[in-house]
């Protein structure tokens, strides 16, 4: 039995937009509706964002949570710069980093998390939540998640478990010799 | 106040391999042995088959991001062996010779694979590792065996501590074996220490040692919340006559080197010559129609004829093809298959020529749609020993950042240009191996996320009789420390080229005659002699009497 409650901090909208956009940009997903800015629409099936992505983050066993709207001005302030940089011109109207489109997402995400960039670490666990909420679900049981059709979860085609949650494979192997032992071999089974 | 402070004969830190196994041993030998063990005591119905945050897979979990390195244990009562793959093979002969970066024998002379056997046989007992046969192999484990004869190289199936009568085959090894299958410590030395009046304290997590007045330890520690343990409420003392450190390759040195202001100056090899046990890790996506074709391999009933990345337990086949101790250092390595589930190693997987980022973006999630196709080779090289641990944390081994499992520790590793060498030929071999005929797309993990990545930490306190080099006697004593013995993989003295269970066991149960020594020296009632948690005695029969020509106290 959990004893604390489970906490999901709240953040602002334009942090919302600007996490999902880069959640998107780790694993891609398509666009949630036709005007859909955050999500970059590249690839088909649900993406991170549509796996539950905020929800994790905002989940505070990641303790990311509380800095979540400081990431989130961080890269806006790293999308500003960037398109100065590349002479870009940014819509004010969603946040900067919304405002690029993918392939500029992914060279700015590329600069974050280089090995020397100072903010690495950062970025680096953040594209980690991002990942796992598409990968694992880290913020749901799986076995619900499979059952109400996680997008991640069921693209890699993770199966269902038993009535009791368990997973058991009865037939786990070809059952036959695939090659020679190597000749230092100990009889019981270690290198000689 | 000293009069109120709690006593006990022998403290131990960390209930892994090296806890475990001296505490059965010194308990069943008369001593009071208390372990004390930071993360929790997880019955068998609390392994649940569940990825979620807080589940027992992160809560049996430490993970600790260092710079140019982290590092995956377990943190339980149990320690790595409730997470691990119970792959139990015994190190290659050669292993024992490396020179390494030091240019000259790493290991003491006394420890050499033919005095390791008669431990090692201890542990084939204890923990019933057996020699597993191709019908125990798993898909994936098969799949790999028939790729390295297709190369035309040997793959054998791995020694491991497994009944495959109990085993389901899950693949949910590392969130702990509910069908206690695995032979994790928490079913033969734990319980046997329990049962010789051993007291194990989950949830306490020590932070440093000084010495009383009269020679002895104090031991402090801090109680962690067991569901946030980032909580910790409230810190206690224990005195204790000897200690034994086993809180694991990446802990151990840190809680030493809190303790230099009070114990005085620890041997420089503390905190330093860290091994990663020259870890790699290779993703290959396999093309499943050239595995029916080229391989002849078939699941039946219009399965895929691998696409079985979910179904199996750890690594189950090895090819020891490079392990010949003939070949230079640094070019000998084993190359095993291995199960890696999600959350934890995907996004460190790269995509095989890909045109944009190749750990993240839409084409990284084309190759998560195949990830039932993917097989994962564990490459084990030798490395060149590079790790030093930085000042340590305020608590414990790292900054806690999750509730579980996550943490930045001072870990530096910067792998130098021989760990290169090893990890690019054994890159260059799966590569050969598994594209041959277009079988599969093979990429190495990427290492500039969390650095280089090992569940298998070494040598940070490691042996050796250059007290110079190392930080052990090869009585596993802290030099210059008399009483206190590291016993856990911090004592290894570098990469083995295989899976290092098996050798840090039997490493503990070497230190166990020369504790019981030192023990009676400070005046406790112990003896040494206790049969396998099994109730198996050959092994110890074999030993008895080469310990006897040694003359030690109480053996
Ligand atoms: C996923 C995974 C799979 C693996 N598979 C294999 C395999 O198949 N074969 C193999 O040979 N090896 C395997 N290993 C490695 C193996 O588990 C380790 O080498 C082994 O457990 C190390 O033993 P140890 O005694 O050094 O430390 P550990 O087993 O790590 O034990 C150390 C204990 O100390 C505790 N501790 C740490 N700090 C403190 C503190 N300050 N106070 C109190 N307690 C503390 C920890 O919680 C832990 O329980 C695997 C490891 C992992 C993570």
């Amino acid at each position: 039995m959990r004893r604390i409650p489970e906490r999901k901090v709240d953040i602002a909208e334009a942090a919302t937009f600007t996490l999902e956009a880069y959640a998107d940009t780790i694993v891609p997903g398509e666009k949630r509706w036709p005007g859909d800015r955050a999500v970059a629409g590249v690839s088909t099936g649900g993406g991170a964002v549509a796996c539950g992505a905020l929800d994790l983050l905002r989940w505070d066993a990641t303790g990311i949570h509380d800095g979540l709207e400081d990431l989130a001005s961080r890269v806006n302030d790293h999308a500003r710069a960037y398109a100065e940089k590349t002479g870009r011109t940014l819509d004010g109207t969603v946040p900067p980093f919304v405002s690029l489109d993918y392939d500029d997402r992914v060279r700015l995400i590329e600069e974050l998390t280089t090995p020397g960039h100072p903010e690495k670490d950062f970025w680096v666990l953040l594209s980690l939540f991002c990942n796992m909420a598409f990968d694992s679900a880290a913020h749901l049981h799986t076995d619900e998640s499979i059952e109400n059709g996680h997008p991640g979860l069921a693209a890699m085609g993770i199966t269902v478990p038993d009535t009791d949650g368990l997973w058991r494979f009865r037939d786990f192997g070809y059952g036959r010799r695939l090659a020679d032992l190597h000749p230092d071999t100990t009889p019981s089974g270690s290198p000689a | 106040m000293s009069d109120t402070t709690e006593k006990t004969d022998v403290l131990v830190i960390g209930s892994g391999f090296g806890g475990a196994i001296t505490a059965y041993h010194l308990a069943a030998g008369g001593a009071k042995v208390t372990v004390l063990e930071r993360g929790p005591w997880l019955k068998n119905d609390e392994f649940e088959h569940d990825y979620k945050l807080g589940s027992s897979y992160t809560r049996i979990f430490d993970f600790v991001v260092g710079d140019g390195m982290s590092v995956l244990g377990g943190n339980c009562v149990g320690g790595g062996s409730v997470v691990y793959f119970a792959a139990m093979p015994r190190a290659p002969r050669f292993v024992f010779d490396r020179h390494g970066g030091i240019g000259r024998r790493m290991w003491p002379k006394s420890v050499s694979r033919e005095t390791l056997d008669p431990w090692y046989d201890r542990i084939e007992e204890s923990l019933s590792v057996s020699k597993q046969d191709w019908s125990d192999a798993s898909y994936a484990g098969g799949l790999w065996a028939a790729a390295c004869n297709h190369a035309g190289r040997t793959a054998n199936p791995l020694a491991a501590a497994i009944d495959n009568s109990k085993c389901v085959n899950c693949n949910f090894m590392m969130a702990g074996c509910r069908f206690e299958a695995k032979q994790s410590l928490t079913v033969n030395y734990l319980p046997g220490a329990l049962a010789h009046g051993a007291e194990v304290r989950p949830l306490h997590e020590v932070q440093y040692l000084e010495r009383t007045p009269g020679g002895d330890y104090r031991v402090h520690y801090n109680i962690v919340d067991d569901e946030d343990y980032r909580l910790q409420s409230g810190s206690g003392v224990i005195e204790a006559k000897i200690v034994v450190m086993a809180a694991g390759a990446a802990a151990t040195p840190v809680i030493l080197q809190r303790s230099e202001t009070r114990l005085g100056t620890m041997p420089h090899a503390v905190g330093r010559y860290f091994s990663g046990n020259g870890e790699r890790l290779n993703t290959a996506i396999l093309n499943e129609d050239k595995v029916a074709e080229i391989l002849g391999l078939s699941r039946g009933d219009g399965q895929l004829p691998y696409g079985a990345n979910a179904i199996g337990k750890g690594p189950t086949v090895a090819s020891w093809d490079k392990l010949d101790g003939s070949l230079p250092e640094y070019s000998r390595y084993s190359l095993e298959q291995l199960y890696f589930p999600p959350g934890l190693g995907t996004i460190l997987a790269q995509v095989p020529d890909a045109s944009g980022p190749t750990w993240f973006g839409k084409e990284k999630k084309e190759i998560l749609k195949h990830w039932k196709s993917w097989l994962t080779i564990f490459c084990m090289t030798e490395d060149d020993n590079e790790g030093v641990f930085g000042p340590p944390p305020a608590t414990g081994n790292s900054h806690r950042i999750s509730q579980q499992m996550l943490g930045r520790g001072n870990l530096s590793y910067k792998p130098t240009e021989n760990t290169w060498h090893g990890w690019n030929q054994a890159d260059a071999d799966v590569k050969e191996i598994l594209e041959k005929d277009g079988l599969a797309k093979v990429m190495p993990w990427t290492n500039d996320l969390v650095g280089a990545y090992t569940v298998h930490p070494l040598a940070s306190c490691r042996m050796g009789d250059d007290p110079h080099t190392s930080a052990l006697d090869d009585t596993s004593e802290l030099r210059g420390h008399s009483g206190i013995f590291v016993t856990d993989g911090s004592a290894v003295p570098g990469a083995l080229t295989v899976n290092p269970a098996m050798t840090i066991a039997a490493l503990a149960e070497r230190a166990v005659p020369h504790i019981v020594a030192a023990a009676r020296a400070k005046g406790i009632a112990v003896t040494y002699g206790a049969p396998a948690p099994t109730g198996y005695k050959s092994g110890r029969d074999a030993v008895l009497p080469l310990l006897r020509k040694k003359e030690l106290a109480g053996v």
